[in-house]
């Protein structure tokens, strides 16, 4: 049996049992913090898969009107007729609205966590040695790319703040029906330069996110492996680029008359 | 050769006790030889300041030669200050140059309470020790020598983070003022080794959740590292992630835990 100490702290114990309620499996693992970051990680991988998937799916608007539009019509037709129309994206919406909601969780409540874990702060100027810049702002740069996707998803996704909001004849496969035209709204919505600017903005911030946050992942996993350990830098920094580079280039088109 | 370093001006903290309130105190030091180290420069400043009838700065130190983890101190923004590498006891007043401006701060964050000036109270590091850091003893006689063979690099990578001397410089430059580097480091050294294994996952649990109570939550930056007077890489961080998940998803009853 252990044998117990009592220090002025409250009990010791003389092994490495710890008596403690435990909850169900996975409150148990979220109520620390090392559990927090697994679902910052995880909720992260999920959203990286998103914005990889959403820059390839935009790129088809360098192929033209149709293109973009029927890729359109074709995640909103997702597996239909086994489900019914819409149903499967908005499976895949929910999936990423709970990761979104799980990561500023994770994040508003280390932060909180981590100001108390230092009340006073120190008097004179730190001087920092390896933390960069995109791991000093990742609560910035977050809470902007949040600022964002609300814009982006009044703008795009739902067309409050789009003045175009149109529908196009469906060609091919479509031919005769009416299509969603997200051509014609990406176009009025970049033509109009404060937008395209606050676009750029924010996905070079989420650059800077990804810069830092694809890397931590490996080590809030415990992906640690001297064999692949030098490519775990390169991969944040290729990913990030990839997405930035994509993404970026949407505004710059409209803005240059290449798309519109 | 040995050179003599002039007009040093320290900014230093001083702080009658953990509730009252401090400031920085400005010392000239009109000469020192480069030889000094840090702390001697602190001593014959003390020095002085008894001889003038005023009260000496108080600061922690033991061993002076960097393996007992005893001196602390923030200089000019660094924990242990910019030499990497060595504890603030090894770092030489050749480090710094004429007309210096060196500003010197207690380690910060809620753990560590402070007690004096510069002296802080590391205990939680105990608090963290005292939940898992050790291998359960076996009675009885003392084992043969190479009893149970360790191959070579494991011993190695086992020592490199058994280096560790719990300065708490990882605590004082980690921006969350998170204790990862301190409690990866003491798991990695027993998890790689034969006589850890049987007390592995349990151990790595009861650290991590004492840890939690005192401390903050690592966001990557790698500071610790920088820091840390032994180097120990951040790899025993991304370890003891591993560890601890593990550890959630083996079956409790092996673990003869509820």
């Amino acid at each position: 049996m252990a044998q117990v100490v009592t220090s002025q702290r409250g009990p010791v114990t003389g092994t490495a049992t710890r008596s403690k309620k435990r909850r169900p499996f996975l409150i148990d693992l979220y109520s620390t913090a090392v559990g927090k970051k697994y679902v910052m990680g995880a909720t992260g991988i999920m959203m990286m898969g998103f914005v990889l998937f959403h820059m390839i799916g935009n790129l088809k608007m360098y192929l033209g009107a149709v293109h973009l539009n029927e890729y359109a019509h074709f995640l909103e037709n997702l597996l239909v007729p086994v489900a019914p129309e819409g149903v499967v994206l908005w499976i895949l919406r929910g999936g990423l609205i709970t990761a979104l909601a799980l990561h500023l969780h994770a994040a508003y409540s280390l932060t909180v966590l981590n100001r108390k874990a230092r009340p006073v702060k120190y008097q004179s100027p730190r001087d920092y040695q390896i933390a960069n810049f995109a791991s000093r702002t990742m609560r910035l740069s977050g809470l902007v790319i949040l600022a964002f996707i609300i814009w982006h998803l009044l703008d795009l996704t739902f067309g409050v703040v789009n003045s175009h909001v149109g529908t196009m004849t469906g060609v091919g496969a479509h031919a005769g029906d009416q299509v969603k035209d997200v051509y014609g709204n990406v176009v009025s919505s970049f033509q109009r330069t404060p937008v395209a600017l606050f676009y750029v903005l924010a996905n070079v911030l989420l650059g800077l996110h990804l810069f830092h946050g694809a890397w931590s992942i490996f080590q809030s996993f415990g992906w640690n492996n001297p064999r692949f350990n030098k490519w775990r830098r390169g991969f944040a920094t290729g990913f990030a680029a990839i997405v930035v580079i994509g993404n970026v280039s949407f505004p710059i088109a409209v803005m240059a008359g290449i798309v519109g | 050769m040995s050179h003599n370093l002039k007009n040093i001006t320290l900014k230093i903290w001083r702080q009658d006790g953990p509730q009252a309130k401090g400031n920085f105190e400005t010392h000239i030091v009109d000469e020192i030889t480069d030889e000094a180290s840090f702390l001697e420069m602190l001593d014959i400043l003390n020095d002085k300041l008894i001889h003038d009838g005023k009260e000496a700065v108080v600061f922690d130190h033991d061993c002076r030669e960097g393996i007992c983890g005893t001196c602390s101190l923030m200089i000019d923004g660094q924990a242990h200050g910019p030499q990497r590498g060595t504890a603030t006891c090894q770092l030489h007043m050749r480090q710094f140059q004429d007309n210096a401006v060196i500003t010197i701060e207690p380690w910060r964050a809620a753990a560590f309470p402070l007690i004096k000036d510069l002296m802080v109270d590391r205990s939680a590091f105990d608090r963290v020790i005292e939940s898992g850091g050790y291998i359960t003893a076996d009675t009885g006689g003392a084992p043969d020598a190479n009893l149970i063979p360790i191959p070579k690099p494991i011993a190695d990578a086992a020592m490199d983070s058994a280096e560790c001397i719990g300065c708490g410089a990882c605590v004082a430059a980690c921006p969350n003022g998170a204790a990862n580097l301190f409690t990866g480091a003491k798991i990695a050294h027993l998890s790689r080794l034969p006589q850890g294994q049987a007390e592995r996952f349990s151990r790595v649990e009861s650290m991590v959740e004492t840890m939690d109570d005192h401390f903050g939550s690592c966001t990557n930056h790698g500071e610790c590292e920088a820091a840390c007077p032994k180097e120990i890489s951040i790899d025993v961080i991304a370890l003891m992630h591993k560890d601890y998940r593990k550890a959630k998803f083996v079956n409790r009853k092996d673990l003869a835990r509820k």
